[in-house]
């Protein structure tokens, strides 16, 4: 890999202090234009270490009811690419940390990888998620992901085996994806035991070459410092976050979501 | 030109899959099941056994000499789907996957359906097969299919009304999606028309293929040659693969109907490959109704069945090749041809299989009375005789 990464320094920087990531979700567009931003500015204060942009589409078929809803509010809205770039040049003013575009292909494809992944590192993002690109089918999306310096995060579940899992290793840049349960995001009642074993194999094929977060269903500080205890570099908290949104009233936003993810990002750090 | 089995999952450059990482497993061992039992011995007898036995293969030839008459031109054959077991061509498929489904020792079968067709034939098969199933099925087609909704239940399916999106069939195609993902360990995903991810669009097409095996076989008798024209009509695209696949490598003339609704300079259309442009929806690359930036469109037809976005890969791959036409018919076309065929042959035709009779009394007078068209009447038309009598009303308050 050529090029400077804003996501592998920030593994780095964690690394030394002992610190592992708080990687947290929120939508362009949701609430509304403006309190994105909101949102936005409490995740850095709060201390969110990365940050992943959805971005709506009409079909979110990896997604639950919660983020489903956010997407549909959002595209109702209006919200659409011209939206999502000024968005994130307002954050590159004030902020360096990490951004990720989390989307689908449909999305992507549309624009041309080549000419959106140029346009996308232009505006400050660092990487992308994309729950529906798999490996097989990667390969321009990877060529123009690479030719523009942008990490390309790929995504393994608990039945993804071994040989795939170095498979998908060796295409992923900036962390690695672990989809935490059988099922869609959102908010999950309890911690699966497969859900551990998973952990541990993903940790072992990604051998420290690739950070691995975890994501999906874990909603509260609890689920997070479980998780990091049994050793996620990452955690990844979205559909929490988005609830968070939704129930909060626009005075008190800023500061709601500065406090939860002060709570977060506190069980991240290790010693 | 023929890409049989591609095994990349690749009509060109159409298909693929683009899934969930948690489904590739699944979909892998579909695959792998797929290729082991199409050609097993004891599981194509099973199927034809049920095929012939239960859904009443094979259907009619059935020349339809009043219709040929009325409209003066090349003789108009109607391949009888629509009296099937269930009275569409969905049961092919859903029999042949239903069967794979118990050999691969799955006990919960999801579906999704549109018009309620696929989900019907869904639930007999899982009925008489021993199955569970559940149908998704978007809320707006729940209330304009709600026959179909009540015949489900009664087979013993659970009908769950998907009321995200559109509330339509690609919503009730990205839920049936959602609950594989969470139940993927136990669960088949029957899928109902020639879309999705690979293996799918093969699979449906190889069940489906039926139809157009029977073709060449019953025009042989009657005409001694293939026909010279065959239609049928294109939602997804199902029955119209099924209809096109043995005949792709012959001379016929290949024609699919697609649904122009109000009209293809509206917004209120599902003419994906007449008016579309390509990208990836539910698994695969193809031909979608999107706007500028990708968003899905929703869509309309008359027709709850052919109200979807997007369209089979490999007649987006048959389109670019030039070996298929694909026309269009309007939602007033389509009732015409409706009323037509219905008063001179006493044949009432799903409102799907209506577009493609209304293209062959486009195009038949123009044709000399030596050659043949074979149209699919891909199901009969009771479950729309609502939606037919409303569309007349309205037009005659109107004048």
């Amino acid at each position: 890999m050529s090029g400077t990464s804003r996501i592998r320094d920030k593994f780095l920087e964690l690394d030394s202090k002992n610190e592992k990531a708080l990687i947290t979700y929120t939508m362009v567009g949701y609430p509304n234009e403006k309190d994105t931003l909101t949102v936005i500015r409490g995740l850095i204060k709060g201390g969110a270490d990365i940050i992943e942009l959805g971005f709506p589409f009409s079909d979110p078929l990896a997604d639950g009811r919660v983020i489903q809803n956010a997407s549909m509010m959002s595209l109702d809205k209006g919200a659409n690419l011209g939206q999502f770039f000024r968005l994130v040049r307002k954050i590159r003013q004030e902020s360096n940390i990490p951004l990720v575009l989390m989307t689908y292909t449909n999305i992507l494809y549309h624009q041309n990888y080549e000419k959106f992944f140029k346009e996308i590192k232009n505006a400050g993002i660092d990487g992308v998620i994309t729950p529906d690109m798999t490996i097989e089918e990667s390969k321009e999306y990877l060529k123009a992901a690479r030719n523009n310096t942008i990490d390309t995060i790929f995504l393994v579940s608990p039945n993804t085996d071994k040989k795939r899992l170095e498979k998908i290793i060796r295409q992923t840049t900036g962390f690695l994806y672990l989809v935490a349960v059988y099922g869609t995001t959102g908010i999950q009642n309890k911690i699966q035991q497969y859900t551990v074993d998973a952990l541990k194999n993903t940790k072992k094929a990604a051998n420290r070459k690739i950070p691995v977060g975890i994501g999906f269903g874990i909603s509260t500080p609890d689920d997070a410092r479980y998780f990091v205890k049994q050793g996620a570099d990452a955690v990844i908290v979205g559909s929490a976050l988005i609830k968070l949104v939704e129930k909060t009233p626009p005075s008190k936003l800023e500061k709601t979501i500065i406090e939860f993810t002060k709570k977060l990002k506190n069980t991240t750090k290790v010693s | 030109m023929k890409p049989r089995f591609p095994k990349d999952g690749r009509f060109g450059e159409f298909g693929g899959k683009y899934i969930p990482e948690t489904l590739v497993p699944a979909i892998e061992e579909l695959e792998e099941n797929y290729l082991k039992f199409k050609n097993d011995k004891s599981f194509k007898k099973e199927l034809n056994y049920y095929l012939t036995e239960y859904a009443g293969r094979p259907t009619p030839l059935y020349f339809a000499k009043n219709l040929t008459e009325k409209i003066g031109g090349a003789k108009i054959y109607l391949k009888r789907e629509d009296l099937l077991h269930g009275g569409a061509h969905k049961i092919n498929n859903t029999l042949g996957q239903a069967l794979l489904a118990k050999r691969m020792k799955k006990k919960r079968i999801i579906a999704e359906t549109g018009a309620g067709q696929h989900g019907v034939a869904t639930a007999m098969a899982c009925a008489c097969l021993g199955l569970t199933s559940e149908v998704y099925m978007g809320y707006k087609d729940t209330i304009r299919q709600k026959l179909n909704v009540y015949r489900m239940n009664l087979l013993g399916s659970k009908v769950h009304p998907v009321k995200s999106g559109s509330q339509t069939l690609k919503d009730a195609i990205n839920e049936a999606i959602r609950d594989w993902i969470t139940n993927v360990k136990d669960t088949y995903y029957l899928l109902g028309s020639a879309v999705g991810p690979h293996p799918y669009p093969v699979m449906v097409r190889d069940f489906q293929s039926v139809i157009g095996t029977e073709i060449i076989q019953q025009m042989k008798k009657i005409n001694k040659k293939n026909p010279d024209i065959v239609i049928a009509c294109v939602g997804g695209g199902s029955n119209a693969i099924g209809t096109f696949y043995p005949l792709i490598d012959s001379d016929t003339e290949i024609i699919g109907v697609e649904a122009a609704g109000k009209g293809l300079k509206t917004e209120y259309h599902s003419a994906t490959l007449s008016a579309g442009s390509k990208g990836v929806l539910h698994g695969m690359m193809t031909y979608l109704l999107q706007d500028k930036e990708g968003q899905i469109k929703e869509t309309h037809s008359i027709s709850a069945g052919l109200d979807y976005p997007g369209v089979g890969p490999e007649h987006a791959f048959l389109k670019d090749a030039n070996r298929v036409k694909y026309r269009s018919a309007t939602d007033k076309e389509v009732i015409d041809a409706f009323l037509l065929l219905t008063r001179t042959e006493g044949i009432i035709p799903a409102l799907e299989s209506s577009h493609a009779i209304a293209e062959a009394i486009k195009i038949a007078r123009s044709k000399p009375k030596s050659e043949s068209i074979v149209v699919t009447l891909s199901g009969r038309g009771d479950k729309d005789v609502e939606v037919v009598e409303e569309y007349v009303r309205n037009i005659k308050n109107s004048r």
